[in-house]
């Protein structure tokens, strides 16, 4: 399962109870204002990297260098573009994208 | 796509799970999203709903919305079984989280913990949120 996240972790609790739900195994995609929870030396910087243990965290670079925070993403984060993001897609029988 | 293609040719019966995280009232999308279930229910596919964060507020009982001016649209829950959508699933957490219980929602659901949900979750072939 692909899990997209396309909200700021600190505006809301999306992306909590979309690592909270999805199963071990699951992809996670940020994108959008959810970038900002792939950076370093956030609020969000623990929780994202307590899941990397279970999950496979994806952040959609387009989305980082728009917002300035190419610079700053963290380890383990994986970075795609749009073609990255489609084949996502493609690659996962099914996917959620949270509101 | 084809799924809306499946569904027109008949025969492909999928999993879809709409996935509710919003209160009712202050936003659109829980009325919204229970119109698309029941527009849903037409197509014979297998649909159940999930109520999540905020969506568990739109089960919450006595809902009275006269004097807001909105449509009380909490009774059409209950409908939903006529409609042979009986598949409602509610998280835990959501209602500890939010001082509820099981007693405090207007129709009957399944309560279940994050990792049941989650399991439920998994294996949709289409997800929709609202």
């Amino acid at each position: 399962m692909l899990h997209i996240v396309n909200k700021s972790p600190f505006e809301r609790n999306t992306l909590e109870s979309c690592l909270r739900l999805a199963t071990k195994g699951s992809a996670v995609l940020l994108t959008e204002d959810a970038v900002y929870a792939a950076t370093t030396g956030s609020a969000a910087e623990g929780k994202i990297k307590a899941a990397m243990a279970d999950l496979k965290i994806y952040a959609l670079s387009p989305d980082l260098q728009a917002r300035g925070m190419a610079g700053r993403v963290m380890d383990g984060v994986n970075l795609v573009d749009y073609g990255g993001f489609v084949d996502l897609v493609t690659e996962h029988s099914n996917c959620q994208s949270w509101l | 796509m084809t799924d809306e293609m499946d569904m027109e040719e008949g025969g492909v019966i999928k999993k879809f799970m709409f996935v509710n995280r919003k209160a009712p009232y202050g936003t659109i999308y829980a009325l919204e999203g229970l119109e698309v279930v029941l527009i849903s229910a037409a197509f014979e596919q297998d649909v159940s709903m999930a109520f999540i964060d905020d969506g568990v507020y739109e089960l919450a009982k006595g809902q009275d919305t006269k004097a807001i001016g909105q449509k009380n649209f909490s009774p059409t829950y209950r409908a939903l079984e006529g409609y042979d959508i009986e598949k409602l699933y509610v998280d835990q957490k959501s209602l500890d989280e939010r001082g509820l219980t099981e007693a405090d929602l207007l129709v009957d659901v399944q309560v279940m913990d994050s990792a049941e949900l989650a399991a439920m979750m998994a294996e949709q072939d289409v997800l929709i949120s609202f």
